[in-house]
């Protein structure tokens, strides 16, 4: 089992990923710079957190506009996994791998604090460890992190801002986002997901919370399972 | 032939504008009365095109590709030689 971790100009928690990827989940995982491609097939691919491009234009534009997008998304297309987190996220909505845009907080502040999430659809590759509104701790910590719909669309959450109880409130929805939704799937078989918190950050308990970690479990055994 | 194109950026109508609210609280603080604010991003772009449609056919796509986000974005194209 192999992962890729995209690193672009700006990107500043690859590191932090392919650490919780390797040394918390024990998989493999290859620090991937943009303009050297994929030159190998991969089980799953990560888009990290950070401010490719300084947020030039908006956040997430100019890198979903370069070549090895179409690498991932030709990976996408035929069901492999994608995870964007943060300016990840971003970049998927940018390229169109999930419908709607993350933009500009409702408060157009920079938010960074732990938040409440609750998992909304439990059975696809990245939420197969928990429990259908279960209730988690995952940080955030974006200024452009508000998700807007595409007019019409159907969407697929994975997550969505409650107060510690799982309830929607105002209050528990930090950045404004369309009906507390901060996590939004994508791809033929729920492939692809998009979120704005950070699931690498809250993977090891001496951080506070290891809910994250169990983003990347399920990833891991979705591919085993696969894999049989 | 060389030609200018001003593209303007916009939020569709309807679409929360958190910049142009904090702009026109800004402006409140200063004893402005603000009926309505809102903000737009303009682009001046010059490149060679065989023609004026064509000149404004690329500008539509630059708006298109990469400029404008149709989910939340209206853009509005001016072409000149």
């Amino acid at each position: 089992m192999r992962f890729a971790v995209i690193a672009f100009g700006g990107s500043n928690c690859d590191y932090d990923t392919q650490k919780v990827l390797t040394e918390v989940i024990g998989v493999e995982c290859d620090r991937v710079w943009y303009k050297d491609g994929l030159s190998r097939s991969y089980d799953a691919i990560i888009l990290p957190g950070g401010f490719s491009y300084g947020d030039y234009l908006r956040a997430g534009a100019i890198a979903a506009r370069t070549p090895i997008m179409n690498q991932i998304r030709d990976h996408a297309i035929r069901g492999g996994l994608v995870l964007g987190i943060c300016n990840g996220a971003q970049i998927l909505a940018e390229s169109g791998l999930i419908r709607g845009v993350f933009t500009r907080n409702a408060y157009p502040k920079f938010i960074c604090r732990q938040a409440h999430l609750r998992v909304e659809t439990a059975q696809t590759p990245f939420t197969n460890r928990f429990k259908l509104h279960e209730v988690i701790s995952v940080p955030i910590a974006h200024a452009e992190g508000r998700y807007v719909p595409s007019e019409g669309d159907e969407v697929t959450a994975g997550f969505r801002f409650c107060d510690e109880k799982g309830v929607l409130t105002t209050e528990s929805n930090p950045n404004g986002s369309w009906e507390s939704i901060t996590g939004v799937f994508g791809g033929p078989n729920l492939n692809v997901l998009a979120m704005m918190p950070h699931p690498e950050r809250a993977s090891e308990m001496i951080l506070g919370s290891s809910d994250g970690k169990r983003i990347f479990d399920s990833m891991a055994h979705y591919i085993q399972v696969s894999a049989n | 032939m060389e030609y200018t194109a001003h593209i303007t950026i916009s939020l569709k109508k309807g679409m929360l504008d958190p910049e142009a609210n904090a702009i026109g609280h800004a402006l409140s603080n200063l004893g402005f009365e603000i009926g309505s604010l809102s903000t737009a991003r303009q682009f001046t772009i010059s490149f060679p095109a065989d023609s004026h449609e064509k000149a404004e056919e690329l500008a539509d796509q630059m708006c298109q590709r990469l400029l404008a986000n149709p989910v939340i974005h209206h853009s509005t194209i001016e072409v000149t030689p």
